[in-house]
């Protein structure tokens, strides 16, 4: 086994053994890149950087790919988008740093869609990333480079965004594991802003072992955010066993890919048979997350693009990719005198009623389960002309980001076509630990994890 | 056709002098320091920079809004301000629209006629622009030291009728400002500026007509807006006459004033406030204050003596004219001393009025601690066995008995008074100034 195949845990302990160096372990992964990312085509920048020779921390050495809109002291931090082709930051962001201080290597920084903005990063200034199991398919997006990324073993782990299901949609495409923290939860300090009150960095990884060690790192309140939330962690489900998972009825409804269905519903079935309890619930607004989001975000949105003037940066406005463009006048569209009210308002408003839909369903059950998408990983180009039916595949993972929760993605079996497949695990917010609690049972009960796309 | 009626309002703008910027921890203090030192990713406004109010300038916005009577929001938050122009890093401004901290409040003229203040906000300043020609090319440089310092913005309901009642709020605002340490307010270096609102109310035979309001910006001493404001009031009348325009939608008029042609010019056209697309700041979460922080705040604000109040207790406690009360209450730091030395002064039977009277004739050297004005003070009083009128007797006196003092004095010599100085001491015991001897000179 090749020493970029590990995860962290074994990373850790083969270090620890001695067994090998962290040299070593981050030659394989650069090896790795340079055997399949031409293929693959994760990365928009490869290069090392780090604490050198950092020892005795709990990441000492672990390579980690890291996506390109959250900041990198001196090493260039494009947001996938040309209009930053040449923008080397003079910070780190503070998820960069901690993950830094716990003694990881940063191997380079991973594709996405523009600014974040998309759900398959074929809106990627910079090409487009291939799906390691088919390399006709889409990898998910936006942070689709750090999920092929660890799909493809060119890391151990990555560092992702989620706004609007961006960590836990390439997660559910690639096979791999994915956190969106509670809002809040992992400070935004240094992520380029897509929408300020959803985004949110977490941890893309092989196992949930591996995204808990990682989300320890990261988690935290910091002084550079005032929306990071201090001491709430680990502060639900902390029941033992007889943990009542519910079942939405609107994450099973019609237009929802049957074999997607049917493998999410056995992994609820393998769960109920080791213990837990599982029963039919509603998310009566789920309907309205997608609209509700997407009026929001372009909102915020066309705000948070508005210091990309031209006047600083290097590059004028015209090279903003066309998705930057439309979202931009979308927002400015929503905000703007007469709209206001009508828009961004209104939305704010069914945006608390969805949260109350969490706040009612958590007063039954503990967690919920439902897949993370729609479909699998669709071919590359199928969706990308028309916008819309791009938005709708976030009709899954948008209600998380609307209400501010957890949820944890992780596979749970494929296809017939051999596609990945994942679920999802939304809980309270901080409830982390719980959800991975679950989560590590459930990689305990099964294997889907640890199987490895073949790159042809 | 006449003016019935000057309609102004005003826009105040202090920069507080907090030791750190309002949403970073860069030092505040930007006056006459190197172009861009002072700056970090988040006054830059640098990708994913992100910023964290600053406490003491939120709590000095609220004590300024209960020293001017007005009330603190339960709820208040900050909103964004889009727009862009080169000096605004992020496009945007963070500022406060809909839920600003403070709403209401007045300032009462001497006339007795109450201002109203309609609300208090907090905001950040932008950086600076400076335009200069480098390798004989016209270019814009910009500094961003000022970007983000924290600046509060008063306005009040269009009640001034005049330029002069303008002058006297601006001066109320300036004196309770520095009362309660949060600015310097200093005009010439920015830290406080005012935007006037000018329109009129016009009568023609019978009917009542608005001018179209303008509003006065970029100006940057008192005298200059003065001026501005008088300026456009006749030119509104002239206007008027002439177009007979009113005031309508849209047709508010951005104004400076061009201090070589003596007269106001129109500039950049100002946006409509509804193209700003304000919408909540979401990088902050919004405050909400409880009826516990609503009490220590009034608390903490009762514990300041403001000017009207100080003054009427100088009149009152120390039994000292309206006219001297009002000079030595006019800054905090006069009224102190003035306080402090007539406590010292007890012990050496020196009475409030007198020590009022040395202070404001300037009677004793400038500077001195209030201990040694007490000493002073005691020193004249123990020599002093002539009155006034004597003293006056004996400079009248002694300059007719040295016309050459006079002389050298008539030429510029001012000088040549000490002599006389002199005289005056050795004879009466007395210190006189010179300015008083000057002041016999006929």
């Amino acid at each position: 086994m090749k020493l970029n195949e590990l995860t962290i845990t074994e990373a850790k302990k083969g270090l620890a053994d001695k067994k090998f160096s962290t040299n070593e372990l981050r030659d394989d992964c650069l090896a790795q890149i340079k055997k399949v990312d031409s293929k693959i085509k994760a990365f928009v920048t490869v290069g090392e950087q780090g604490e050198e020779g950092r020892e005795g921390t709990e990441l000492s050495g672990i390579p980690v790919a890291i996506k390109d809109v959250l900041s990198t002291k001196n090493l260039r931090t494009t947001a996938s988008s040309k209009i930053l082709e040449n923008y080397f930051p003079v910070y780190d962001g503070t998820v960069v740093e901690r993950i830094k201080k716990g003694g990881a290597v940063i191997i380079g920084k991973t594709n996405c869609d523009a600014f974040a903005f998309g759900g398959s990063t074929e809106h990627s200034g910079y090409g487009l990333s291939y799906n390691p199991w088919d390399l006709s398919r889409v990898p998910g997006g936006s942070s689709g480079g750090s999920a092929a990324a660890v799909a493809a073993d060119e890391c151990l782990f990555a560092l992702g965004t989620d706004t609007g299901g961006s960590i836990r949609q390439p997660a559910s495409f690639c096979n791999i594991t994915g956190l969106k923290p509670t809002y809040g939860a992992c400070p935004r300090y240094g992520l380029l802003a897509m929408a300020s009150s959803f985004d949110c960095p977490g941890p893309m990884a092989k196992t949930v072992e591996d995204c808990e060690i990682v989300f320890n790192w990261m988690e935290g309140e910091d002084f550079h955010d005032a929306t990071s939330s201090a001491g709430q962690i680990k502060k639900h489900i902390e029941k033992q066993d007889k943990i009542k998972i519910g079942l939405p009825k609107e994450y099973f409804a019609e237009g929802i890919d049957e074999e997607v269905k049917t493998l999410v519903m056995a992994a609820a079935k393998l769960l109920e048979q080791n213990g837990f309890l599982l029963e039919e619930v509603t998310l009566p607004r789920t309907e309205y997350g997608v609209p509700v989001y997407y009026t929001l975000i372009f909102s915020e949105i066309s705000s948070n693009m508005a210091r990309y003037d031209g006047i600083r940066f290097g590059k004028d406005r015209d090279s903003f990719e066309d998705e930057v463009k439309r979202r931009i006048m979308l927002g400015t569209y929503t905000l703007s005198a007469g709209y206001f009210d009508q828009y961004y308002l209104k939305a704010s408003r069914v945006r608390s009623l969805v949260q109350k839909d969490f706040e009612e369903v958590f007063k039954k059950v503990d967690c919920l389960l439902g897949p993370v998408a729609p479909t699998p990983a669709f071919k590359i180009g199928e969706k990308s002309n028309d916008p819309v039916q791009l938005y709708l595949e976030d009709i899954l993972t948008v209600s998380a980001n609307l209400a501010g929760i957890p949820s944890l993605a992780l596979p749970c079996g494929f296809t017939k076509e051999n596609l990945p497949v994942g679920m999802q695990i939304m809980g309270p917010a901080f409830s982390e630990e719980g959800l991975f609690k679950i989560g590590k049972r459930y990689q305990e009960l099964t294997d889907w994890h640890k199987r490895k796309p073949e790159i042809k | 056709m006449q003016i019935k009626r000057v309609i102004i309002g005003l826009e105040v703008h202090v920069e507080l002098r907090t030791a750190s910027k309002m949403f970073c921890s860069c030092s505040a203090d930007h006056f006459g320091k190197e172009p861009n030192t002072q700056t970090c990713p988040v006054c830059l406004g640098l990708p994913g920079a992100l910023p964290v109010p600053n406490k003491k300038a939120i709590e000095w916005t609220l004590l300024l809004g209960l020293a001017l009577g007005g009330e603190i929001q339960s709820f208040s938050r900050f909103d964004r301000k889009n727009y862009f122009y080169p000096d605004l890093p992020k496009g945007y401004q963070i500022s406060q629209y809909q839920q600003p901290f403070i709403l209401g409040g007045k300032i009462t003229l001497e006339s007795g006629k109450d201002i109203r203040i309609e609300r208090i906000h907090l905001e950040e300043d932008t950086g600076k622009l400076l335009h200069q020609v480098i390798a004989d090319e016209p270019s814009t440089l910009i500094d961003y030291n000022r970007s983000g310092v924290a600046l509060v913005e008063i306005v009040s309901q269009p009640d001034l009728s005049s330029s002069e009642e303008a002058k006297e709020y601006l001066e109320k605002i300036h004196q309770i400002v520095r009362y309660l340490g949060i600015s310097d307010a200093d005009m010439e270096k920015g830290s406080m500026r005012l935007e006037p609102n000018v329109n009129l109310e016009i009568e023609d035979q019978g009917q009542l007509y608005y001018t179209p309001i303008v509003e006065l910006k970029n100006i940057n001493s008192f005298r200059f807006a003065k001026k501005a404001m008088e300026y456009e009031i006749k030119r509104q009348l002239e206007i008027f006459q002439e177009k007979r325009i009113e005031k309508g939608k849209g047709n508010k008029q951005t104004r400076g004033w061009d201090e070589d042609k003596q007269m106001t010019v129109p500039q950049r056209e100002k946006e409509e406030a509804s193209d700003y697309r304000y919408f909540p700041e979401p990088d902050i979460p919004p405050f909400f204050f409880t009826e516990k922080e609503l009490t220590a705040y009034r608390l903490q604000s009762t514990a300041i003596e403001l000017p009207r109040a100080k003054k009427e207790r100088f009149m009152s406690e120390y039994g000292l004219s309206d006219y001297q009360a009002g000079i030595l209450t006019a800054e905090k730091e006069m009224a102190y001393y003035f306080e402090e030395v007539v406590k010292f002064g007890k012990v050496k039977n020196i009475g409030a009025t007198e020590t009022a009277n040395v202070i404001i004739n300037k009677r004793a050297k400038e500077g001195i601690s209030p201990k040694e004005l007490v000493d002073f003070i005691a020193s004249t009083k123990q020599t002093i066995t002539v009155s006034e009128e004597d003293i006056d007797k004996i400079i009248d006196a002694l300059l007719a008995a040295h016309p050459e003092v006079v002389e050298s004095y008539k030429k510029g010599k001012v000088a040549a008074l000490g002599m006389i100085v002199g005289l005056i001491k050795k004879q009466a015991g007395a210190v006189v100034p010179i300015e008083r001897i000057a002041g016999r000179i006929r």
